[in-house]
């Protein structure tokens, strides 16, 4: 289950918004225990792939050691990433699944046609590498006591 | 020094989000973290031992494969690596392929390409063949127009194309596949409306970038044929370069005024560019369509062979233009072909390549990179920008304006400067005062560079060049002046 506050949750679906018709990116921080992964905070990144930003997302490796760097600082860890999929809908695609190597980490994507986000969904990365991994569907529970 | 582990590895590190190790080298420490911790060693390396693809090893903030002693860097207390796999994806799917068996076609479609199927060098096969082709246009201008209608129109699956640029009303001379309401329309957006238009049972998948050697290999990867339909030199040596290392095949057209080539490079046994052209032309040399002119219906004939030739690859049928270069003249109305070998000492397709990776082919052109700074002089003449030219002109200077272009082109715009073409330039230079303070331009600022060089050499001390011909004067000075 992943759980998140009303305020990360509708950040995460207004940076889709924003960004449209473009791909919006970011990382989801928090703690992983007993299945729940607990978004205590998001950070955003840029979409590195500018040649077709629109059906495809890139994080930069030297965002994501910096985000990191900060999370540790704050005692927390990356659970998962974030992404919006324009005119398209809140499901995996073979190129997600195909680009997803963080095993145990929660993949949100929400659907922005048109502009406007609509359905956000989360898949979390099972199995215990590349030769065995599987997108699970994974509740989503927006929480409004977030413990932080 | 400490390695950070990122969450999905910590499994195998007892939890642990940071390892210390003892070591000299990065090497040292990778080797020591999967020492400790065996499990790991599959998750970060390939059976070959090669750190994974989608596994980054940063030393600090930097990538340890770019660092000149890669592995072998020294580390010391302090240090930090960390491991981080790649984050990407997106909506689009991987562009999958499809063996042409699997393919089938709709009783629509099978209508649409009746006159390929009643045809045996076609049939159904070849029609499957065709819709499970992913060809990729590099450009959706002058070549690109009529390549991919036709590529379209005959059925051809997955159409890539690749360009940055806007509809301009002087590429509708030529460029048919846009139209008058799309000026000022991205190129990509008006060429994927007529395509899918023509034919709905197609894929169109945009890359709106300019080919680059950070993103020719990627792109490539997704396709099975590309057609070159470039206008530059730089990007013409990156299009073959990349298809000789990714082993895909290379359509080319070229065009001029009235001349065009075309040709089919980079196959496993044909020649490459390379083999025909081993080193660029000096910049300026020869110069482009957009400075020479080119005949409109001229890049609809080559367009159209380079549209035949990359069907034939697809149907595995005829005899394509490997080894063959075709000369087209269409004001004779001439085809020549001459033979290619392929060279066995080529830098990239040869027995024993120096290039087996992509380079700079700005600087491998001799084209200096550009600045945001506009320069103050080029080989020692100063540039002067229109709207310095425009503020001496308001003080009641007089600068002696020289136009070195053709006097077809002066009856299109002019400055009211002293004509005498570029090519007359010698034999005229005594009609010109050594002592005067001169200003040459063309249309677009290279051949009165040229031009201002030779004047400089023959003893002229006071001569500048118009940076941006009569070109940068209309966009920048006086929109009166029609661009052409």
């Amino acid at each position: 289950m992943l759980t998140i506050s009303p305020s990360d949750y509708n950040a995460i679906r207004a940076h889709g918004e924003e960004t449209y018709p473009h791909e919006c990116c970011g990382v989801l921080l928090g703690t992983s225990e007993d299945g729940v992964n607990r978004v205590v905070a998001i950070e955003r990144a840029g979409n590195t792939r500018t040649d077709r930003a629109h059906d495809r997302y890139n994080i930069a490796p030297e965002e994501l050691i910096r985000i990191q760097r900060q999370a540790r600082g704050r005692d927390l860890d990356i659970i998962g990433f974030y992404h919006s999929h324009p005119d398209h809908p809140a499901q995996w695609s073979q190129t997600d699944f195909a680009e997803a190597h963080w095993v145990g980490c929660s993949y949100v994507i929400t659907s922005v046609p048109k502009g406007t986000a609509t359905v956000t969904n989360s898949f979390l990365l099972t199995g215990t590498g590349e030769e065995d991994k599987k997108f699970i569907d994974e509740p989503v529970h927006i929480e409004t006591a977030v413990a932080k | 020094m400490k390695i950070h582990i990122p969450t999905p590895l910590r499994v195998y590190t007892e939890k642990q989000a940071t390892v210390s190790v003892e070591a000299g080298t990065i090497g040292d420490a990778l080797a020591a973290l999967t020492a400790s911790h065996p499990d790991l060693k599959k998750h970060l390396y390939t059976e070959e031992g090669k750190l994974r693809s989608f596994v980054n090893v940063y030393l600090n903030d930097e990538d340890i494969r770019y660092l000149p002693q890669k592995e072998s860097t020294p580390v010391k207390d302090g240090d930090a690596l960390s491991i981080i796999p790649s984050i990407a994806g997106g909506s689009a799917a991987v562009i999958p392929e499809v063996k042409p068996e699997e393919m089938t076609l709709s009783n629509d479609e099978i209508q649409r390409y009746s006159r390929h199927l009643i045809m045996p060098e076609v049939g159904m096969d070849g029609q499957k063949k065709l819709k499970a082709a992913r060809v990729l246009c590099i450009g959706a201008g002058g070549l690109g127009s009529p390549l991919a209608l036709y590529l379209a129109a005959a059925g051809v699956g997955t159409l890539g194309l690749v360009d940055l640029d806007v509809v301009d009303s002087s590429n509708l001379q030529r460029q048919v596949i846009h139209s008058t309401r799309d000026i000022g329309r991205s190129k990509l957006d008006s060429a994927e409306e007529k395509l899918t238009g023509l034919n709905p049972y197609i894929k169109v998948v945009k890359y709106n970038t300019m080919l680059s050697s950070a993103n020719a290999l990627e792109i490539f990867k997704d396709f099975d044929i590309i057609v070159d339909g470039t206008d530059n030199f730089p990007t013409r040596y990156l299009v073959n370069d990349a298809c000789v290392i990714s082993g895909k095949p290379n359509v080319y057209g070229s065009i001029f005024r009235f001349e065009g080539q075309a040709s089919v490079f980079a196959t496993e046994d044909g020649p490459c560019y390379r083999c025909l052209y081993p080193e660029p032309p000096p910049p300026g040399l020869v110069p482009s369509c957009a400075e020479g002119g080119v005949l409109g219906i001229l890049p609809g004939l080559v367009g159209v062979i380079q549209a035949t030739e990359a069907i034939k690859l697809i149907l595995g049928n005829g005899e394509p233009l490997i080894g063959r270069l075709l000369l087209v003249d269409a004001l004779g109305m001439h085809f020549r072909e001459l033979k290619l070998r392929k060279d066995a000492d080529c830098p990239v397709c040869g027995t024993h390549p120096t290039v087996t990776k992509l380079i700079d082919y700005q600087q491998f052109c001799g084209i200096p990179a550009a600045t945001d700074k506009p320069a103050e002089a080029k080989n020692l003449i100063p540039q002067m920008q229109p709207e310095e030219l425009k503020r001496r002109i308001d003080a009641g200077e007089k600068p002696f304006i020289l136009d070195v272009r053709e006097p077809h082109e002066y009856q299109i715009a002019n400055l009211g400067g002293h004509l005498i073409p570029l090519n007359s330039l010698q034999q005229r230079v005594n009609e010109l005062d050594t002592s005067q303070e001169i200003v040459v331009h063309c249309k677009t600022g290279g051949r009165s560079q040229q031009a201002a060089e030779f004047l400089e050499k023959a003893g002229f001390k006071k001569v500048h060049n118009l940076a941006g011909g009569i070109s940068a004067w209309s966009d920048k000075v006086d929109p009166r002046i029609p661009k052409y």
